[in-house]
């Protein structure tokens, strides 16, 4: 599903690499942690599987295909199968929770009665039944977190990627959100969630791929956070 | 569901971009209406060019009878061999391709013609017959080629003079041209003006909605779909302009053409009308369009990274 093969990425010439050398791979759907301090790795292995960035060298293999060869008029149609949720949320202010979810449907161009049937289940899925009417600054955080999970997966993604969901959230929300990942797992999208949230991660027992400076120290099945992962800081 | 989402995304634009847009809409007015002015006062200057230099004609005159003194006609009037002379030089292969006819008026017929548009002056009085010289009509095919028939013809036994009545005209025709060109020039300051505004219109309104397309974009929305909006936005403001200046160039015509300068002067100008700006306005407006895409493209390549 999502493979690195000795994946380099650099972002300035002459710096420290972002990515060095890390060969991996993610099976259809698995449930993996990406966890590591700011400035390990995380988000640019994110950002690589979204083709967002280009790995400086190596390959990345997503769905089957090889990111860096896609020709950019591709790329829409390639994140068409991907869904992402941030930090923070990324809600449209003047829409409301139907509408932002629909939005994702609306700008590739899915039909309005499919919208109509879709949106309600997936808010369903998410938790919000009955809060399509809302708009994003009547919800708590963790509301506006489901509803950006629920535009993610709302056009049935193979791939939901999560940059740190919970990172605005007190641990009793996060949970319930880690909770809908779970859900959304269970349908089959492979998820992948970059976090430091040491709890959550513990909690879950699923893979946990561990990142320093750039490069893979740790990758178990049914992981814990670091056990050398001392409150937030980089290992000696 | 697309054409309508689109639309409704044109329509928050305009209202999230107000002044802007009007901005742009007034530049492209005024732009576009000096280029319509030009264009109009270009089919003017045809119309006229048309009108005038089909009547205009070269005129040689022949030698009189009497004495004129100077360099020219010293062996005194114009012979019969000396005409035809000339007219067969007229016939010739070198001038018939830019000769389309001639008529010869003898000295009678000037006369005659001399007393008839000047019967109130009273110098008429003076003049007789015998001073007045057979003179040879000669209308050209193309009135600008008059320099080969002088050429050819001036100096010639028989020859008094050659009178090319175009080079009256042209002080007019050039006074016209040149108002053109500041017309032209004018337009052109305006419409860097008006794609640069576009240029900002559409710049403004993109980062006015940066998270908008920047959710589009991980959606995976197409580029085309994601920047259509703007670049719409763009184009109806210049459209909009384009049908202000067509507004304003029909009125100028039916008050100030057709109204004015009617009551001035007749029917003695065959002038562009109202339904010549309708000829003018599908090329405005086309304009108009080239404008605003041309200033999408500057704006939008920033854009299309995926």
């Amino acid at each position: 599903m999502i493979r690195f093969s000795n994946v380099t990425k650099v972002y300035t010439r002459g710096q420290r690499p972002a990515l060095d050398h890390v060969t991996l791979e993610i099976e259809r759907g698995e449930f993996a942690f990406l966890v590591g301090a700011s400035g390990s790795g995380k988000s640019t292995m994110l950002a690589l599987v979204l083709r967002q960035e280009r790995a400086s060298s190596g390959t990345v293999y997503v769905l089957g295909q090889d990111v860096s060869t896609l020709a950019d008029r591709k790329v829409p149609f390639f994140r068409r199968q991907i869904g992402v949720v941030f930090q923070d949320f990324r809600l449209l202010e003047n829409k409301t929770v139907f509408e932002n979810v629909a939005f994702a449907m609306q700008v590739i161009g899915q039909p309005r009665h499919s919208i109509l049937s879709v949106v309600p289940d997936v808010l369903s899925l998410v938790g919000l039944d009955g809060m399509g009417k809302r708009l994003p600054h009547e919800l708590s955080g963790g509301e506006q977190q489901r509803v950006a999970i629920a535009r993610a997966v709302v056009n049935r993604p193979q791939v939901l990627l999560a940059d740190e969901p919970t990172g605005n959230l007190d641990p009793l929300t996060s949970e319930g959100i880690m909770a809908v990942l779970d859900r959304v797992n269970q349908t089959g999208t492979t998820v992948v969630m970059a976090t430091h949230d040491v709890g959550l991660v513990n909690e879950m027992r699923r893979r946990v791929i561990e990142l320093v400076d750039g490069a893979i120290v740790r990758d178990e099945s049914g992981g814990r956070y670091g056990a050398g992962y001392v409150g937030g800081g980089r290992r000696p | 569901m697309r054409f309508w989402f689109v639309l409704t995304e044109i329509a928050a634009g305009f209202r999230r971009n107000m002044t802007m847009i009007s901005a742009v809409i007034l530049v492209t007015f005024v732009s576009l209406a000096s280029v319509g002015s030009a264009l109009l006062l270009q089919m003017q200057i045809d119309k006229l060019r048309g009108e005038w230099y089909g009547k205009v004609e070269v005129s040689i005159w022949l030698c009189p009878v009497q004495q004129l003194g100077g360099e020219v006609c010293v062996d005194g009037p114009v012979t019969q061999d000396q005409q035809d002379a000339i007219e067969a030089r007229l016939k010739s292969e070198e001038l018939s391709p830019y000769v389309a006819d001639y008529t010869v008026e003898t000295p009678d017929e000037v006369y005659a013609d001399l007393q008839d548009s000047f019967s109130d002056a009273d110098w008429t009085g003076g003049v007789t017959v015998d001073a007045l010289p057979p003179v040879i009509h000669v209308k050209l095919v193309n009135p600008e080629d008059y320099q080969v028939v002088e050429e050819a013809v001036n100096g010639q036994p028989g020859v008094y003079l050659v009178r090319d009545q175009s080079e009256l005209l042209s002080p007019l025709f050039d006074i016209l041209a040149k108002g053109q060109v500041a017309a032209l020039a004018v337009a052109g300051v305006l419409m860097v003006a008006a794609i640069l505004l576009i240029t900002t219109t559409i710049r403004l309104s993109a980062m006015s909605r940066q998270k908008e397309t920047g959710i589009m974009r991980l959606v995976g929305a197409s580029n085309l779909f994601i920047q259509l909006p703007f670049m719409l936005e763009g184009a109806v403001a210049a459209l909009l302009g384009s049908v202000l200046s067509v507004a304003a160039l029909w009125l100028v015509g039916k008050f100030w053409l057709v109204g004015w300068m009617s009551e001035s002067f007749g029917t003695l100008l065959s002038r562009v009308n109202v339904s010549d700006v309708f000829v003018v306005a599908p090329w405005l407006m086309l304009l108009a369009v080239v404008l605003a895409a041309l200033s999408s493209v500057l704006t939008l390549r920033r854009f299309t990274k995926v």
